[in-house]
Protein backbone atom coordinates (compact mmCIF):
# COMPACT_ATOMS: atom_id res chain seq x y z
CA UNK A 1 0.00 0.00 0.00
CA UNK A 2 1.47 3.34 -0.99
CA UNK A 3 0.53 6.76 0.29
CA UNK A 4 -1.26 9.35 -1.81
CA UNK A 5 1.84 11.54 -1.99
CA UNK A 6 3.86 8.63 -3.34
CA UNK A 7 1.11 7.81 -5.83
CA UNK A 8 1.04 11.35 -7.20
CA UNK A 9 4.84 11.61 -7.29
CA UNK A 10 4.93 8.32 -9.23
CA UNK A 11 2.64 9.78 -11.86
CA UNK A 12 4.59 13.03 -12.08
CA UNK A 13 7.88 11.16 -12.29
CA UNK A 14 6.55 8.94 -15.08
CA UNK A 15 5.39 11.92 -17.09
CA UNK A 16 8.56 13.98 -16.64
CA UNK A 17 11.01 11.14 -17.25
CA UNK A 18 9.21 10.05 -20.41
CA UNK A 19 9.26 13.70 -21.54
CA UNK A 20 12.99 13.91 -20.90
CA UNK A 21 13.63 10.63 -22.72
CA UNK A 22 11.65 11.82 -25.70
CA UNK A 23 13.73 15.01 -25.92
CA UNK A 24 16.93 12.95 -25.91
CA UNK A 25 15.80 10.66 -28.71
CA UNK A 26 14.53 13.62 -30.70
CA UNK A 27 17.88 15.36 -30.34
CA UNK A 28 19.48 12.20 -31.77
CA UNK A 29 16.96 12.25 -34.58
CA UNK A 30 18.44 15.49 -35.94
CA UNK A 31 22.05 14.36 -35.65
CA UNK A 32 24.14 12.95 -38.43
CA UNK A 33 24.22 9.13 -38.43
CA UNK A 34 27.56 7.59 -37.46
CA UNK A 35 27.34 4.88 -40.11
CA UNK A 36 30.08 4.70 -42.74
CA UNK A 37 28.36 3.27 -45.77
CA UNK A 38 31.16 0.94 -46.87
CA UNK A 39 31.87 0.05 -49.65
CA UNK A 40 30.16 2.30 -52.18
CA UNK A 41 28.97 5.46 -50.45
CA UNK A 42 32.19 6.81 -48.98
CA UNK A 43 34.20 9.83 -50.02
CA UNK A 44 37.34 7.89 -50.95
CA UNK A 45 38.15 4.18 -50.94
CA UNK A 46 39.11 2.73 -47.57
CA UNK A 47 42.40 1.49 -49.07
CA UNK A 48 43.55 5.08 -49.45
CA UNK A 49 42.78 5.97 -45.86
CA UNK A 50 44.75 3.08 -44.33
CA UNK A 51 48.13 3.75 -42.68
CA UNK A 52 51.23 2.91 -44.74
CA UNK A 53 52.37 0.23 -42.28
CA UNK A 54 49.03 -1.57 -42.79
CA UNK A 55 49.58 -5.27 -43.55
CA UNK A 56 47.19 -5.96 -46.38
CA UNK A 57 47.31 -8.67 -49.01
CA UNK A 58 50.88 -9.38 -50.22
CA UNK A 59 51.99 -8.08 -53.57
CA UNK A 60 55.18 -8.81 -55.46
CA UNK A 61 56.99 -6.54 -57.89
CA UNK A 62 58.40 -9.20 -60.23
CA UNK A 63 60.70 -6.73 -61.97
CA UNK A 64 62.97 -6.46 -58.93
CA UNK A 65 62.58 -9.97 -57.53
CA UNK A 66 65.96 -11.71 -57.39
CA UNK A 67 64.54 -15.19 -56.90
CA UNK A 68 66.55 -15.77 -53.73
CA UNK A 69 63.69 -17.87 -52.22
CA UNK A 70 64.22 -16.17 -48.82
CA UNK A 71 60.54 -15.43 -48.48
CA UNK A 72 59.53 -18.97 -49.38
CA UNK A 73 61.90 -20.36 -46.79
CA UNK A 74 60.94 -17.95 -44.00
CA UNK A 75 57.19 -18.31 -44.46
CA UNK A 76 55.91 -20.22 -41.37
CA UNK A 77 52.90 -21.67 -43.19
CA UNK A 78 54.42 -22.06 -46.65
CA UNK A 79 51.82 -20.01 -48.44
CA UNK A 80 54.45 -18.79 -50.92
CA UNK A 81 55.53 -21.21 -53.64
CA UNK A 82 58.19 -20.19 -56.14
CA UNK A 83 59.35 -22.20 -59.12
CA UNK A 84 62.55 -21.33 -61.02
CA UNK A 85 63.60 -22.96 -64.29
CA UNK A 86 66.90 -22.87 -66.14
CA UNK A 87 66.92 -22.56 -69.90
CA UNK A 88 69.53 -25.22 -70.95
CA UNK A 89 70.78 -23.32 -74.02
CA UNK A 90 71.08 -19.76 -72.77
CA UNK A 91 71.77 -20.67 -69.11
CA UNK A 92 69.19 -18.03 -68.26
CA UNK A 93 67.15 -18.65 -65.15
CA UNK A 94 63.49 -17.57 -65.09
CA UNK A 95 60.38 -17.96 -62.92
CA UNK A 96 57.89 -20.67 -63.82
CA UNK A 97 55.49 -19.63 -61.07
CA UNK A 98 55.28 -17.32 -58.07
CA UNK A 99 52.07 -18.01 -56.15
CA UNK A 100 50.88 -16.65 -52.81
CA UNK A 101 47.89 -18.36 -51.22
CA UNK A 102 46.00 -15.54 -49.49
CA UNK A 103 43.79 -18.17 -47.84
CA UNK A 104 46.71 -19.40 -45.78
CA UNK A 105 48.59 -16.14 -45.29
CA UNK A 106 48.49 -14.85 -41.72
CA UNK A 107 50.01 -11.45 -42.50
CA UNK A 108 53.00 -11.89 -40.20
CA UNK A 109 55.20 -9.84 -42.49
CA UNK A 110 58.31 -12.05 -42.19
CA UNK A 111 58.64 -12.37 -45.97
CA UNK A 112 58.64 -8.61 -46.43
CA UNK A 113 61.31 -8.25 -43.73
CA UNK A 114 63.62 -10.80 -45.23
CA UNK A 115 63.37 -9.68 -48.86
CA UNK A 116 66.68 -8.11 -49.97
CA UNK A 117 65.15 -5.79 -52.57
CA UNK A 118 61.75 -5.13 -51.02
CA UNK A 119 59.93 -6.62 -53.94
CA UNK A 120 57.46 -8.56 -51.78
CA UNK A 121 55.47 -6.25 -49.58
CA UNK A 122 52.12 -5.69 -47.96
CA UNK A 123 49.71 -3.61 -50.00
CA UNK A 124 46.81 -1.56 -48.67
CA UNK A 125 44.44 -4.03 -50.33
CA UNK A 126 42.25 -6.10 -48.00
CA UNK A 127 39.14 -7.07 -49.97
CA UNK A 128 39.85 -10.69 -50.83
CA UNK A 129 36.31 -12.06 -50.95
CA UNK A 130 35.58 -14.39 -53.86
CA UNK A 131 33.37 -17.37 -54.63
CA UNK A 132 36.10 -19.98 -54.87
CA UNK A 133 39.14 -20.56 -52.62
CA UNK A 134 41.22 -21.05 -55.77
CA UNK A 135 40.56 -17.43 -56.61
CA UNK A 136 42.47 -16.41 -53.50
CA UNK A 137 45.73 -17.79 -54.84
CA UNK A 138 47.54 -14.84 -56.36
CA UNK A 139 49.64 -15.71 -59.41
CA UNK A 140 52.35 -13.17 -60.04
CA UNK A 141 54.00 -14.88 -63.00
CA UNK A 142 52.00 -14.88 -66.20
CA UNK A 143 54.65 -15.14 -68.89
CA UNK A 144 58.36 -15.93 -68.68
CA UNK A 145 59.97 -13.55 -66.22
CA UNK A 146 63.69 -13.59 -65.77
CA UNK A 147 65.33 -13.03 -62.43
CA UNK A 148 66.54 -9.58 -61.45
CA UNK A 149 70.23 -9.16 -60.91
CA UNK A 150 71.30 -6.12 -58.88
CA UNK A 151 74.08 -4.35 -60.75
CA UNK A 152 77.19 -3.05 -59.06
CA UNK A 153 77.33 0.74 -58.87
CA UNK A 154 73.62 1.36 -59.13
CA UNK A 155 70.84 0.65 -61.58
CA UNK A 156 71.12 2.10 -65.04
CA UNK A 157 67.63 1.48 -66.41
CA UNK A 158 65.59 4.43 -64.99
CA UNK A 159 62.36 2.41 -64.75
CA UNK A 160 63.98 -0.37 -62.79
CA UNK A 161 65.91 2.15 -60.69
CA UNK A 162 62.69 3.76 -59.60
CA UNK A 163 61.20 0.40 -58.67
CA UNK A 164 64.28 -0.65 -56.75
CA UNK A 165 64.21 2.62 -54.88
CA UNK A 166 60.54 2.12 -53.91
CA UNK A 167 61.37 -1.39 -52.71
CA UNK A 168 64.29 -0.25 -50.58
CA UNK A 169 62.32 2.61 -49.17
CA UNK A 170 59.56 0.21 -48.17
CA UNK A 171 62.11 -2.12 -46.63
CA UNK A 172 63.72 0.70 -44.75
CA UNK A 173 60.65 2.35 -43.39
CA UNK A 174 58.03 -0.33 -42.87
CA UNK A 175 59.31 -3.86 -43.10
CA UNK A 176 62.21 -3.56 -40.66
CA UNK A 177 61.63 -4.16 -36.95
CA UNK A 178 61.89 -0.91 -35.04
CA UNK A 179 65.20 -1.41 -33.21
CA UNK A 180 66.95 -2.12 -36.53
CA UNK A 181 65.16 0.62 -38.45
CA UNK A 182 67.47 2.82 -40.50
CA UNK A 183 70.32 0.31 -40.51
CA UNK A 184 68.63 -2.40 -42.55
CA UNK A 185 68.50 -0.53 -45.80
CA UNK A 186 72.10 0.55 -45.72
CA UNK A 187 73.49 -2.98 -45.34
CA UNK A 188 71.50 -4.34 -48.24
CA UNK A 189 72.20 -1.40 -50.52
CA UNK B 1 -21.31 5.14 -50.48
CA UNK B 2 -24.94 4.00 -50.48
CA UNK B 3 -26.05 7.45 -51.60
CA UNK B 4 -23.65 7.27 -54.55
CA UNK B 5 -24.99 3.87 -55.68
CA UNK B 6 -28.60 5.06 -55.29
CA UNK B 7 -27.78 8.08 -57.42
CA UNK B 8 -26.24 5.90 -60.12
CA UNK B 9 -29.33 3.62 -60.15
CA UNK B 10 -31.62 6.63 -60.47
CA UNK B 11 -29.55 7.97 -63.34
CA UNK B 12 -30.36 4.79 -65.24
CA UNK B 13 -27.12 2.85 -65.01
CA UNK B 14 -27.21 -0.89 -64.17
CA UNK B 15 -30.81 -1.42 -65.33
CA UNK B 16 -32.30 -4.81 -64.49
CA UNK B 17 -29.70 -5.64 -61.84
CA UNK B 18 -31.11 -6.35 -58.34
CA UNK B 19 -30.36 -3.58 -55.88
CA UNK B 20 -28.81 -5.93 -53.29
CA UNK B 21 -26.30 -7.28 -55.80
CA UNK B 22 -25.25 -3.74 -56.64
CA UNK B 23 -24.81 -2.86 -52.99
CA UNK B 24 -22.74 -5.97 -52.35
CA UNK B 25 -20.64 -5.34 -55.45
CA UNK B 26 -20.01 -1.72 -54.51
CA UNK B 27 -19.01 -2.71 -50.99
CA UNK B 28 -16.61 -5.34 -52.33
CA UNK B 29 -15.18 -2.80 -54.76
CA UNK B 30 -14.75 -0.21 -52.00
CA UNK B 31 -13.07 -2.76 -49.73
CA UNK B 32 -10.74 -3.80 -52.55
CA UNK B 33 -9.89 -0.20 -53.38
CA UNK B 34 -9.21 0.73 -49.75
CA UNK B 35 -7.13 -2.40 -49.18
CA UNK B 36 -4.97 -2.24 -52.27
CA UNK B 37 -4.60 1.50 -52.82
CA UNK B 38 -4.50 2.81 -49.29
CA UNK B 39 -3.98 0.23 -46.55
CA UNK B 40 -1.33 -1.95 -48.19
CA UNK B 41 0.98 0.87 -49.34
CA UNK B 42 0.37 2.69 -46.07
CA UNK B 43 1.31 -0.27 -43.90
CA UNK B 44 4.30 -0.99 -46.13
CA UNK B 45 5.62 2.54 -46.18
CA UNK B 46 5.04 2.77 -42.43
CA UNK B 47 7.20 -0.30 -41.91
CA UNK B 48 9.98 1.29 -43.93
CA UNK B 49 9.60 4.69 -42.32
CA UNK B 50 9.62 3.16 -38.86
CA UNK B 51 12.94 1.50 -39.58
CA UNK B 52 14.38 4.75 -40.93
CA UNK B 53 13.13 6.88 -38.02
CA UNK B 54 14.26 4.31 -35.52
CA UNK B 55 17.66 4.11 -37.15
CA UNK B 56 18.16 7.86 -37.09
CA UNK B 57 17.30 7.94 -33.40
CA UNK B 58 20.08 5.39 -32.85
CA UNK B 59 22.57 7.26 -35.09
CA UNK B 60 22.25 4.66 -37.82
CA UNK B 61 21.07 4.99 -41.42
CA UNK B 62 18.44 2.29 -41.85
CA UNK B 63 17.32 0.66 -45.09
CA UNK B 64 18.24 3.07 -47.91
CA UNK B 65 19.17 0.84 -50.84
CA UNK B 66 15.93 -0.40 -52.45
CA UNK B 67 14.56 2.41 -54.56
CA UNK B 68 15.15 6.08 -53.76
CA UNK B 69 16.16 6.24 -50.10
CA UNK B 70 14.92 2.66 -49.67
CA UNK B 71 11.25 3.55 -50.01
CA UNK B 72 10.57 0.32 -51.90
CA UNK B 73 12.02 -1.83 -49.11
CA UNK B 74 8.53 -2.96 -48.13
CA UNK B 75 7.92 -4.36 -51.63
CA UNK B 76 11.14 -6.33 -51.47
CA UNK B 77 10.23 -7.66 -48.03
CA UNK B 78 6.72 -8.54 -49.18
CA UNK B 79 7.94 -10.42 -52.24
CA UNK B 80 10.52 -12.24 -50.16
CA UNK B 81 7.88 -13.32 -47.68
CA UNK B 82 5.49 -14.43 -50.43
CA UNK B 83 8.18 -16.67 -51.89
CA UNK B 84 9.08 -18.27 -48.57
CA UNK B 85 7.97 -21.72 -47.56
CA UNK B 86 4.73 -21.75 -45.61
CA UNK B 87 5.44 -24.09 -42.71
CA UNK B 88 2.60 -25.51 -40.62
CA UNK B 89 3.88 -27.50 -37.63
CA UNK B 90 2.74 -31.14 -37.54
CA UNK B 91 1.36 -30.85 -34.04
CA UNK B 92 -0.46 -27.58 -34.73
CA UNK B 93 -4.21 -27.28 -34.88
CA UNK B 94 -4.17 -26.78 -38.61
CA UNK B 95 -7.44 -24.99 -39.22
CA UNK B 96 -7.06 -22.49 -36.39
CA UNK B 97 -3.42 -21.98 -37.32
CA UNK B 98 -4.31 -21.11 -40.90
CA UNK B 99 -7.28 -18.99 -39.92
CA UNK B 100 -5.72 -16.87 -37.16
CA UNK B 101 -3.84 -14.32 -39.32
CA UNK B 102 -7.01 -13.53 -41.24
CA UNK B 103 -8.99 -12.89 -38.06
CA UNK B 104 -6.32 -10.44 -36.93
CA UNK B 105 -6.28 -8.83 -40.35
CA UNK B 106 -10.07 -8.54 -40.57
CA UNK B 107 -10.19 -7.04 -37.07
CA UNK B 108 -7.78 -4.37 -38.23
CA UNK B 109 -9.23 -3.77 -41.70
CA UNK B 110 -12.83 -3.48 -40.50
CA UNK B 111 -11.89 -0.31 -38.63
CA UNK B 112 -11.48 1.47 -41.97
CA UNK B 113 -15.25 1.37 -42.42
CA UNK B 114 -15.80 4.22 -39.98
CA UNK B 115 -12.56 6.20 -40.29
CA UNK B 116 -13.49 9.66 -41.65
CA UNK B 117 -10.82 10.58 -44.20
CA UNK B 118 -12.69 13.74 -45.12
CA UNK B 119 -16.02 15.49 -44.94
CA UNK B 120 -17.58 13.20 -47.55
CA UNK B 121 -14.90 10.53 -47.66
CA UNK B 122 -16.15 7.81 -45.30
CA UNK B 123 -17.34 4.31 -46.13
CA UNK B 124 -20.22 4.36 -43.63
CA UNK B 125 -20.96 7.05 -41.06
CA UNK B 126 -22.49 4.74 -38.46
CA UNK B 127 -24.32 6.44 -35.63
CA UNK B 128 -22.44 4.14 -33.23
CA UNK B 129 -19.15 4.62 -35.09
CA UNK B 130 -16.73 4.79 -32.17
CA UNK B 131 -18.53 1.98 -30.38
CA UNK B 132 -18.18 -0.19 -33.48
CA UNK B 133 -14.51 0.71 -33.58
CA UNK B 134 -13.88 -0.39 -30.01
CA UNK B 135 -15.77 -3.62 -30.68
CA UNK B 136 -13.95 -4.44 -33.91
CA UNK B 137 -10.45 -3.71 -32.63
CA UNK B 138 -11.08 -6.22 -29.85
CA UNK B 139 -11.51 -8.89 -32.51
CA UNK B 140 -7.72 -8.84 -32.89
CA UNK B 141 -7.32 -10.52 -29.50
CA UNK B 142 -9.34 -13.51 -30.73
CA UNK B 143 -6.96 -13.95 -33.65
CA UNK B 144 -3.88 -13.58 -31.47
CA UNK B 145 -5.19 -16.07 -28.93
CA UNK B 146 -6.04 -18.47 -31.75
CA UNK B 147 -2.53 -18.13 -33.16
CA UNK B 148 -1.00 -18.69 -29.73
CA UNK B 149 -3.13 -21.69 -28.93
CA UNK B 150 -3.04 -23.46 -32.28
CA UNK B 151 0.75 -23.28 -32.68
CA UNK B 152 1.15 -25.91 -29.94
CA UNK B 153 4.19 -24.12 -28.63
CA UNK B 154 4.89 -22.82 -25.16
CA UNK B 155 6.19 -19.46 -26.35
CA UNK B 156 3.23 -18.94 -28.63
CA UNK B 157 0.71 -19.82 -25.95
CA UNK B 158 2.38 -17.56 -23.39
CA UNK B 159 2.46 -14.73 -25.91
CA UNK B 160 -1.19 -15.23 -26.80
CA UNK B 161 -2.26 -15.32 -23.15
CA UNK B 162 -0.26 -12.21 -22.36
CA UNK B 163 -1.79 -10.43 -25.30
CA UNK B 164 -5.29 -11.41 -24.21
CA UNK B 165 -4.69 -10.18 -20.66
CA UNK B 166 -3.15 -6.97 -21.94
CA UNK B 167 -5.81 -6.09 -24.49
CA UNK B 168 -8.69 -6.91 -22.16
CA UNK B 169 -7.14 -4.76 -19.42
CA UNK B 170 -6.33 -1.80 -21.61
CA UNK B 171 -9.78 -1.78 -23.18
CA UNK B 172 -10.98 -0.16 -19.97
CA UNK B 173 -8.84 3.01 -19.89
CA UNK B 174 -9.20 3.31 -23.68
CA UNK B 175 -12.97 2.96 -23.45
CA UNK B 176 -13.24 5.41 -20.58
CA UNK B 177 -11.12 8.03 -22.36
CA UNK B 178 -13.30 7.64 -25.44
CA UNK B 179 -16.38 7.93 -23.25
CA UNK B 180 -15.06 11.28 -21.99
CA UNK B 181 -15.18 12.61 -25.54
CA UNK B 182 -18.58 11.04 -26.18
CA UNK B 183 -19.84 13.01 -23.16
CA UNK B 184 -18.55 16.24 -24.64
CA UNK B 185 -19.61 15.57 -28.21
CA UNK B 186 -22.95 14.02 -27.33
CA UNK B 187 -22.70 11.57 -30.21
CA UNK B 188 -20.94 8.33 -31.13
CA UNK B 189 -20.85 9.05 -34.84
CA UNK B 190 -17.32 9.75 -36.08
CA UNK B 191 -18.46 12.60 -38.34
CA UNK B 192 -20.61 13.97 -35.52
CA UNK B 193 -17.62 14.07 -33.16
CA UNK B 194 -15.54 15.91 -35.74
CA UNK B 195 -18.34 18.36 -36.49
CA UNK B 196 -18.48 19.16 -32.76
CA UNK B 197 -14.96 20.59 -33.05
CA UNK B 198 -13.52 23.47 -35.00
CA UNK B 199 -10.46 23.94 -37.19
CA UNK B 200 -8.69 26.10 -34.60
CA UNK B 201 -6.69 24.23 -31.96
CA UNK B 202 -8.63 25.85 -29.08
CA UNK B 203 -11.81 24.37 -30.56
CA UNK B 204 -10.40 20.86 -30.40
CA UNK B 205 -11.60 18.48 -27.73
CA UNK B 206 -7.95 18.06 -26.69
CA UNK B 207 -8.04 21.55 -25.13
CA UNK B 208 -11.69 21.42 -24.03
CA UNK B 209 -10.64 21.17 -20.39
CA UNK B 210 -7.73 19.71 -18.39
CA UNK B 211 -9.50 16.38 -18.12
CA UNK B 212 -9.84 15.79 -21.85
CA UNK B 213 -6.19 16.79 -22.17
CA UNK B 214 -5.32 13.99 -19.75
CA UNK B 215 -7.75 11.63 -21.45
CA UNK B 216 -5.89 12.08 -24.71
CA UNK B 217 -2.62 10.78 -23.29
CA UNK B 218 -4.43 7.97 -21.50
CA UNK B 219 -6.11 7.02 -24.76
CA UNK B 220 -2.86 7.11 -26.72
CA UNK B 221 -1.03 4.98 -24.14
CA UNK B 222 -3.87 2.47 -23.96
CA UNK B 223 -4.10 2.34 -27.76
CA UNK B 224 -0.36 1.60 -27.99
CA UNK B 225 -0.89 -1.24 -25.53
CA UNK B 226 -3.85 -2.56 -27.52
CA UNK B 227 -1.82 -2.42 -30.71
CA UNK B 228 0.98 -4.44 -29.04
CA UNK B 229 3.47 -1.65 -29.56
CA UNK B 230 6.60 -0.95 -27.56
CA UNK B 231 6.77 -0.32 -24.60
CA UNK B 232 3.85 -2.73 -24.29
CA UNK B 233 4.94 -5.38 -26.79
CA UNK B 234 5.29 -8.15 -24.24
CA UNK B 235 3.21 -10.62 -26.30
CA UNK B 236 6.08 -10.82 -28.79
CA UNK B 237 8.92 -9.96 -26.40
CA UNK B 238 11.82 -11.46 -28.33
CA UNK B 239 14.14 -11.51 -25.34
CA UNK B 240 11.93 -13.92 -23.42
CA UNK B 241 9.36 -15.44 -25.77
CA UNK B 242 11.30 -15.89 -29.07
CA UNK B 243 8.56 -14.12 -31.05
CA UNK B 244 5.46 -14.74 -28.93
CA UNK B 245 2.40 -15.81 -30.84
CA UNK B 246 4.13 -15.56 -34.23
CA UNK B 247 6.93 -17.99 -33.27
CA UNK B 248 5.65 -20.80 -35.50
CA UNK B 249 4.52 -18.64 -38.40
CA UNK B 250 6.50 -18.10 -41.55
CA UNK B 251 6.15 -16.48 -44.93
CA UNK B 252 3.04 -14.52 -45.76
CA UNK B 253 1.09 -15.62 -42.69
CA UNK B 254 3.82 -14.14 -40.53
CA UNK B 255 3.65 -10.95 -42.53
CA UNK B 256 -0.11 -10.65 -42.07
CA UNK B 257 0.33 -10.12 -38.33
CA UNK B 258 2.82 -7.33 -38.90
CA UNK B 259 0.78 -5.89 -41.72
CA UNK B 260 -2.04 -5.52 -39.19
CA UNK B 261 0.33 -4.06 -36.61
CA UNK B 262 1.70 -1.34 -38.88
CA UNK B 263 -1.70 -0.56 -40.33
CA UNK B 264 -3.06 -0.40 -36.79
CA UNK B 265 -0.64 2.42 -36.04
CA UNK B 266 -2.44 4.56 -38.57
CA UNK B 267 -5.80 3.55 -37.13
CA UNK B 268 -4.63 4.65 -33.66
CA UNK B 269 -3.54 7.99 -35.08
CA UNK B 270 -6.79 8.38 -36.99
CA UNK B 271 -8.94 7.70 -33.92
CA UNK B 272 -6.89 10.09 -31.80
CA UNK B 273 -7.23 12.73 -34.53
CA UNK B 274 -10.97 12.20 -34.81
CA UNK B 275 -11.64 12.29 -31.10
CA UNK B 276 -9.24 14.92 -29.88
CA UNK B 277 -7.58 16.83 -32.69
CA UNK B 278 -10.42 18.17 -34.78
CA UNK B 279 -10.32 15.51 -37.51
CA UNK B 280 -10.51 16.93 -41.03
CA UNK B 281 -11.67 20.40 -39.95
CA UNK B 282 -10.02 23.06 -42.12
CA UNK B 283 -10.32 26.85 -42.12
CA UNK B 284 -12.95 28.10 -44.61
CA UNK B 285 -10.57 28.91 -47.45
CA UNK B 286 -12.31 27.51 -50.53
CA UNK B 287 -15.80 26.70 -51.80
CA UNK B 288 -14.72 24.22 -54.45
CA UNK B 289 -15.98 20.85 -53.08
CA UNK B 290 -13.22 18.80 -54.73
CA UNK B 291 -10.45 21.12 -53.52
CA UNK B 292 -12.00 21.18 -50.08
CA UNK B 293 -12.19 17.37 -50.04
CA UNK B 294 -8.50 17.09 -50.95
CA UNK B 295 -7.55 19.65 -48.32
CA UNK B 296 -9.55 17.83 -45.67
CA UNK B 297 -7.98 14.52 -46.62
CA UNK B 298 -4.49 15.98 -46.44
CA UNK B 299 -5.12 17.64 -43.08
CA UNK B 300 -6.57 14.47 -41.61
CA UNK B 301 -3.78 12.33 -42.99
CA UNK B 302 -1.04 14.60 -41.67
CA UNK B 303 -2.56 14.80 -38.21
CA UNK B 304 -3.05 11.03 -38.07
CA UNK B 305 0.40 10.31 -39.43
CA UNK B 306 2.03 12.59 -36.89
CA UNK B 307 0.81 10.21 -34.20
CA UNK B 308 2.23 7.29 -36.15
CA UNK B 309 5.54 9.12 -35.96
CA UNK B 310 5.08 9.63 -32.22
CA UNK B 311 4.47 5.89 -31.82
CA UNK B 312 7.75 5.19 -33.64
CA UNK B 313 9.45 7.77 -31.49
CA UNK B 314 8.12 6.18 -28.29
CA UNK B 315 9.38 2.86 -29.59
CA UNK B 316 12.81 4.36 -30.02
CA UNK B 317 12.75 5.81 -26.51
CA UNK B 318 11.18 3.51 -23.95
CA UNK B 319 12.26 0.03 -22.89
CA UNK B 320 9.77 -2.81 -22.71
CA UNK B 321 7.84 -3.09 -19.44
CA UNK B 322 7.52 -6.29 -17.42
CA UNK B 323 4.19 -8.14 -17.23
CA UNK B 324 3.49 -7.15 -13.63
CA UNK B 325 4.50 -3.54 -14.38
CA UNK B 326 2.14 -3.57 -17.32
CA UNK B 327 -0.77 -4.74 -15.20
CA UNK B 328 -0.05 -2.40 -12.29
CA UNK B 329 0.27 0.53 -14.70
CA UNK B 330 -3.12 -0.28 -16.14
CA UNK B 331 -5.12 -1.12 -13.05
CA UNK B 332 -3.46 1.08 -10.43
CA UNK B 333 -2.82 4.19 -12.48
CA UNK B 334 -4.58 4.39 -15.80
CA UNK B 335 -8.02 3.11 -14.78
CA UNK B 336 -8.36 5.48 -11.77
CA UNK B 337 -6.99 8.38 -13.81
CA UNK B 338 -9.39 7.77 -16.65
CA UNK B 339 -12.26 7.66 -14.15
CA UNK B 340 -11.07 11.01 -12.79
CA UNK B 341 -11.03 12.38 -16.35
CA UNK B 342 -14.53 11.05 -16.99
CA UNK B 343 -16.04 12.40 -13.77
CA UNK B 344 -14.15 15.70 -14.06
CA UNK B 345 -15.50 16.24 -17.56
CA UNK B 346 -19.01 15.35 -16.39
CA UNK B 347 -18.74 17.89 -13.55
CA UNK B 348 -17.32 20.46 -15.98
CA UNK B 349 -20.31 19.98 -18.24
CA UNK B 350 -22.67 20.49 -15.32
CA UNK B 351 -20.97 23.77 -14.43
CA UNK B 352 -20.43 25.05 -18.01
CA UNK B 353 -22.93 23.20 -20.25
CA UNK B 354 -21.76 25.02 -23.40
CA UNK B 355 -18.06 24.69 -22.65
CA UNK B 356 -15.70 27.32 -21.31
CA UNK B 357 -13.97 29.23 -24.10
CA UNK B 358 -11.55 30.94 -21.75
CA UNK B 359 -10.45 27.62 -20.26
CA UNK B 360 -9.96 26.18 -23.78
CA UNK B 361 -7.72 29.07 -24.80
CA UNK B 362 -5.81 28.77 -21.52
CA UNK B 363 -5.35 25.04 -22.14
CA UNK B 364 -4.12 25.77 -25.65
CA UNK B 365 -1.56 28.22 -24.31
CA UNK B 366 -0.49 25.64 -21.74
CA UNK B 367 -0.07 23.11 -24.57
CA UNK B 368 2.10 25.59 -26.43
CA UNK B 369 4.11 26.04 -23.25
CA UNK B 370 4.76 22.30 -23.07
CA UNK B 371 5.84 22.34 -26.72
CA UNK B 372 8.19 25.26 -26.05
CA UNK B 373 9.65 23.45 -23.04
CA UNK B 374 10.12 20.41 -25.22
CA UNK B 375 12.13 22.30 -27.82
CA UNK B 376 14.14 24.00 -25.10
CA UNK B 377 15.10 20.63 -23.67
CA UNK B 378 15.98 19.34 -27.15
CA UNK B 379 18.21 22.39 -27.66
CA UNK B 380 19.81 21.72 -24.30
CA UNK B 381 20.54 18.09 -25.24
CA UNK B 382 22.07 19.13 -28.55
CA UNK B 383 24.11 21.92 -27.04
CA UNK B 384 25.48 19.67 -24.33
CA UNK B 385 26.47 16.86 -26.68
CA UNK B 386 27.78 19.28 -29.35
CA UNK B 387 26.94 17.00 -32.26
CA UNK B 388 26.89 17.90 -35.90
CA UNK B 389 23.32 18.89 -36.73
CA UNK B 390 22.08 17.09 -39.80
CA UNK B 391 18.53 17.96 -40.77
CA UNK B 392 18.57 16.36 -44.21
CA UNK B 393 16.15 13.43 -44.23
CA UNK B 394 18.18 11.51 -46.81
CA UNK B 395 21.63 9.99 -46.53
Amino acid sequence: MISLGEYVSNIVETATTIFEGMTITFSHFVRRPMTIQYPDRIEKPVQETLPLRYRGILEVDMDICTGCLACERVCPITCITIGIEMNKETKQRSFSHFDIDICKCMYCGLCAEVCPTGSIRHSQEFEGACYNPAGLVRHFVTGAVSLYKPKKGGETDPKLAMKAEIGLKYLDEFATPEEKAGGGGAEEG
Amino acid sequence: MQALVDQLIQDGYFQGVPREVLYAASMALAAFAVLSFFVAPLAGVTSWLERRVWARMQSRVGPNRVGPQGILQWLADGIKNLLKEDIIPTAADKWLFVFAPYIVFVGFLATFVVIPFGGQLIVADLNIGIFYLLAVTSLVVVGILMAGWSSNNKWSLLGGMRSAAQIVSYEIPAGLSVLTIIFVAGTMSMQGIIKGQGWAPWDWFLFYNPFTFGAFFLYFTAALAEGNRTPFDIPEAESELVAGYVTEYSGMRFLFFFFAEWGNLYVIGAIATTLFLGGWQVPPVTDNPILLGILQFVVFFLKAYFWVFVAMWVRGTLPRVRVDQLMSLCWKYMVPLSFICLLGTAAWMVIWPRGNRLASVAMFIWGLGILALFFRRVRYQIRNARPEIYLKPYI
